[in-house]
């Protein structure tokens, strides 16, 4: 045999059929496909069981508060309860942001540090039904003066303390992430610390500091056990109250109108309660395409 | 030393460019830094032990050595980067035209802004080409014309003309030896009085290094420039003067330190080393 075809028979020879590297591969896609078709068989049951009302009213569902007339029963209040609920946990990422920049750039590490950072990991495991208890003590109670009690803003608050653990992880990951390589170019042009920090460390950053943010306004969102506990109501009646008195007064959101939909023993309030349900999605969907887009404009501006 | 100068502060950067002062033609040869018994410990290691070594001002020094010998180490104190190591610490002195760097009452902001660094990978900002080299200036509020900074520092860096139609692109799109003469670039925008070159060629093709080499002798008449380079050619082809580090295992510790073991005029380093480690380094006998 010339060398030359024993080299061509040694490299086309499959040296032996690498078993476990292909059931490892099937098992991936299995665990791809279990968790699309888990996501398409909610959504597709959220979407057929909102069908009828959505042929029949959409529009009156969407404007109108809830009622106990079937004919007349809608989301409007839980919509608006929950986009506010989602400002006022925007309004406190700074918190979360700034927690996360001073433990990776300023503390030191040492055991106060450290047991600072466990602490934020467990805080974000605590389930949620605890911070509305907290947020019924310190929110309702404590702070009723500021928040009027069981409003809105009590309710945001609590949700806002729920996911600020979950912001200061992603923000420390990602701000952790940045390569050194930047820090050090700044540093060496005479930057001071906090030139660093703002013109490289936060940019580069950004992107997966705004994933987690998003990740916790969706989050924030879906959550009904803690506002619940802070006292939502299935519905309130709004009178001619101002903005400010609205945000001290009575409030709902999107999952209580879920659950109180859901609750109701007629099996006529199944589509409310889908309808209310696919809301909700939607709700999330666009918040996370803003992230989306934001990231990605912010990633081709870092030409990356 | 016992005539040490008093303890003059650097002032805080004005904008004013750094180098006028010192840059009479009355004392061309005069030195630029000087260490007195330099050691750096990393966590408790010591890292580099007892270095006493002067940088003549306007020339080109090299640091050659063995991996972990320590001579980017020494490089690092000369504008204080140990300091963002939390780790390491530095005892003894590295004066800087008779101001003492590690000084408490010294700006390491200043110190940077006065001493430029470029790394061993290139590492342009995720920016514009334009918005690197105008960093510098900018986050020193520098309120001069930044377009013509950027084009003049540029052109010393032999990187006008490939890419003046472009300085609106992003940086990290160049080759990196563009890379790198856009960092050498950048590092000169803020008007320093120091170089110091951390084996700015180990990551570039023979090609790209034979420009940075050049980029280098063009500009020594303007900047003192310490390089810490793996390539013993590189040291014999650019520098006036070459120090050679070697890592000696202690013997109390079993540790293995870095150490200066001989600084001479490179001509008299290659060609007649008084030390015999160093004539087995660079005759390739050893490291």
């Amino acid at each position: 045999m010339a060398p030359s075809e024993l080299i061509q028979n040694t490299l086309r020879h499959r040296r032996r059929s690498d078993v476990s590297g292909r059931v490892f591969y099937g098992l991936l896609i299995a665990a791809v496909t279990i968790a699309f078709l888990l996501v398409l068989v909610v959504m597709s049951d959220v979407v057929r069981g909102s069908l009828d009302l959505l042929g029949e009213r959409a529009w009156g569902f969407l404007t109108s508060p809830s009622s106990s007339d079937q004919g007349k029963a809608g989301v409007v209040q839980g919509v608006r309860g929950t986009l506010v609920i989602s400002v006022i946990v925007a309004l406190t990422f700074p918190i979360g942001i700034g927690a996360a920049v001073y433990l990776e750039e300023y503390a030191e590490d040492n055991w106060l540090t450290r047991l600072i950072q466990v602490a934020v990991r467990n805080l974000a495991g605590v389930p949620s039904i605890v911070y509305g208890l907290l947020g019924l003590a310190v929110f309702v109670q404590s702070l009723r003066g500021l928040t009027g009690g069981s409003s809105i803003i009590a309710g945001g608050l609590t949700l806002a303390v729920l996911v600020l653990p979950i912001v200061v992880i992603t923000s420390a990951e990602a701000i952790r992430a940045v390569p050194a390589a930047y820090r050090d170019g700044a540093y060496g042009l005479g930057a001071t610390q906090w030139e660093t920090i703002r013109t490289q460390v936060l940019p580069a950053a950004m992107p997966g500091i705004l994933t987690g943010t998003v990740l916790s306004i969706a989050r924030a969102a879906g959550e009904a056990a803690p506002l619940l506990v802070v006292g939502a109501a299935p519905y309130y009646t709004t009178g001619n109250n101002d903005f400010l008195e609205q945000l001290r007064g009575a409030f709902t959101a999107l999952p209580m109108n879920i659950a109180t939909f859901a609750r109701l023993p007629a099996e006529t309030w199944r589509g409310h309660a889908a309808f209310a349900s696919l809301v909700l999605l939607v709700l999330v969907f666009m918040i996370n395409l803003v992230a989306i887009v934001g990231r990605a404009r912010i990633a081709r501006r870092l030409g990356r | 030393m016992t005539d040490l100068p008093t303890r003059p502060t650097i002032p805080a950067n004005t904008g004013v460019p750094a180098n006028t002062a010192e840059r009479t033609p009355s004392q061309p040869s005069s030195e630029v830094f000087r260490t007195s018994n330099l050691s750096v410990s990393y966590g408790g290691v010591r890292a580099i032990a007892d270095v006493s070594i002067d940088i003549r001002d306007r020339e080109i020094t090299a640091f050659i050595g063995p991996s972990g010998c320590g001579k980017s180490t020494v490089l690092r104190c000369f504008n204080r980067m140990n300091d963002l190591i939390p780790t390491a610490t530095v005892d003894g002195s590295v004066w800087y035209h008779g101001v003492d760097l590690y000084d408490p009452q010294v700006d390491p902001v200043a110190v940077r802004r006065r001493i430029g660094m470029v790394f061993q990978k290139p590492n342009p900002f995720p920016k514009s080409i334009y918005d690197n080299v105008a960093y510098g200036p900018r986050v020193g509020g520098m309120k001069a014309d930044l377009d013509e900074v950027v084009e003049s520092s540029l052109i010393r860096a032999g990187l006008w003309d490939e890419v003046k139609d472009r300085l609106q692109e992003s940086a990290t799109g160049m080759s990196g030896g563009q890379q790198q003469r856009l960092c050498i670039a950048r590092a000169i925008a803020v008007n320093p009085d120091v170089l110091l070159m951390d084996e700015p060629c180990s990551a570039l093709d023979p090609i790209a290094t034979g420009r940075i080499e050049e980029l280098m002798k063009e500009i020594q008449n303007d900047y003192t420039i310490v390089i810490v380079t793996h390539n013993m050619q590189q040291a014999a082809r650019v520098s006036d003067r070459t120090a050679f580090f070697t890592a000696e295992l202690d013997e109390g510790t079993g540790q293995r330190r870095g150490r200066l073991v001989e600084y001479a005029d490179t001509v008299t380093i290659f060609s007649d080393p008084e030390d015999d480690r160093t004539e087995a380094y660079v005759t390739g006998r050893f490291g």
